[in-house]
């Protein structure tokens, strides 16, 4: 690692403000990207500001229909809440499925969508639900905030403070690990939600997408055979060793469906 | 160089540290503990999983600095201080989960947490594979690890 200043304040405000005051500030919320990078020196900061002793940032609440989650809750906490079992059991699930064990011990909400790894689990869950996002200055919608690979609507220095779920009518995220990382190679939420029928897919392309296509054939019916042939061209999804576009293209499909039998 | 303060394996320990030191280094270097492994280095393997406010974390994967102020136990802190193992340690000697031993301090590490985690709640064989996911051994083929941990986590909740 190159060396870098340690910062931990108490507020947000205290945070904002730091990160206004250096050149290349980066914000340490779980750490389980940033110090992997920041060991690689694939990045470089100047100051790392930890969030992890404002308060305000952590959390789980659940009022009316909407679930809400603080930027800097670890996954383990989102996993095991009986609330959001309760709630919204398809994001409690999602949640248990990244990483390993002490991985969700470390890693946030927060962290996980600001970095918007192309094989990261919660970016489906923010979409597919229709989630809006908070941060230090206004409040952005799923659709909106994740605008490609490693990208967000996130301005310099903003900060994610909370996302807040709507309830939605029924949910399921059915992914393909990666058998190593446990990263998805392709990972499908399919909810049913009073904004509609939303279909998100992660690990697939370089940023979180949803399908019109499945989304509208499901509003006509909710069954797995209606989403049967409907094709993803796999001309803009990911190829690497582990899997290449076109195998992508099909588990969309498969997991897709998954889904969907799923919710029953 | 920046003064932090830790409480390990109960007993309050200092060490000077740079922001970019990670927890691992301080346990290791300074502190003499050198029962936390550095496997991979890169997040995957788990032989460096400790205990932060008893949840398992890589210690390889967060600095000294965020440690600061809270309680870390290491493998050194597990056996009674004249040496009796505890029984999930002596489960992995009973049932053979290891063999060259490298991964170990961060399995039994692991088999902590997750018996803690599982409070109450059976711990069956895929339960044991699926918590396992974030520790790595490249001798035992793991048969023997989920022998240990199930027989291990009966001897803590007095079931074995």
């Amino acid at each position: 690692m190159y060396t870098f200043d340690y910062q931990r304040p108490a507020t947000l405000a205290d945070a904002v403000k730091l990160h206004g005051a250096s050149d290349e500030a980066s914000f340490l919320a779980g750490g389980q990207t940033l110090i992997p990078t920041l060991k690689q020196r694939l990045r470089h900061a100047s100051v790392v500001i930890d969030l992890g002793a404002i308060a305000d940032l952590k959390g789980i609440s659940v009022s009316g229909n909407t679930v809400t989650v603080g930027a800097t809750t670890c996954h383990a906490d989102v996993a095991a809440s009986a609330d959001i079992k309760r709630a919204i059991p398809a994001l409690a699930a999602l949640a248990s499925g990244i990483g390993d064990p002490q991985v969700r011990n470390c890693g946030t909400i927060g962290g996980s969508i600001a970095n918007n790894d192309p094989a990261a689990d919660y970016p489906a869950a923010v979409v597919g639900l229709g989630a809006t996002v908070h941060t230090s200055k206004r409040t952005i919608t799923a659709d909106d905030f994740f605008t490609g690979m490693f990208e967000t609507a996130l301005e310099p220095g903003e900060l994610v403070t909370k996302v807040s779920f709507p309830v939605p009518r029924r949910a399921a995220y059915m992914k393909f690990p990666n058998p190593a990382s446990r990263y998805a190679i392709v990972g499908v939420m399919v909810a049913d939600t009073s904004m509609g029928i939303r279909v998100a897919v992660t690990g697939a392309g370089p940023c979180v997408f949803r399908i019109p296509g499945m989304e509208q054939a499901l509003t006509k019916s909710f069954v797995p055979s209606a989403i049967k042939g409907i094709a993803v061209p796999p001309g803009d999804l990911n190829g690497d060793i582990h899997a290449t576009p076109e195998y992508r293209a099909h588990l969309i499909g498969v997991m897709a469906e998954r889904a969907v039998a799923m919710i029953g | 160089m920046v003064k932090i303060v830790l409480k390990v394996n109960g007993a309050e320990r200092t060490a000077e540290v740079e922001p970019r030191t990670l927890l691992v280094e301080v346990l290791r270097e300074k502190l003499g503990l050198t029962g936390t492994h550095v496997g991979c280095d890169t997040s995957q393997c788990g032989a460096c999983t400790v205990h932060l406010d008893g949840r398992s974390i890589k210690a390889c994967t967060f600095l000294a600095v965020q440690a600061d102020g809270r309680n870390v136990t290491t493998i050194e802190g597990v056996a009674k201080p004249d040496g009796t193992l505890h029984p999930m340690q002596a489960a992995f000697r009973e049932h053979h989960g290891l063999q060259c031993g490298f991964c170990t301090p961060g399995m039994v590490m692991s088999a902590l947490a997750m018996v803690e985690r599982h409070k109450g709640k059976p711990l069956d064989e895929t339960t044991i594979r699926h918590e396992l996911e974030g520790n790595l051994c490249r001798c035992t083929g793991y048969h023997g690890i989920v022998k240990a941990i199930a027989a291990g986590a009966a001897a803590m909740t007095g079931g074995g």
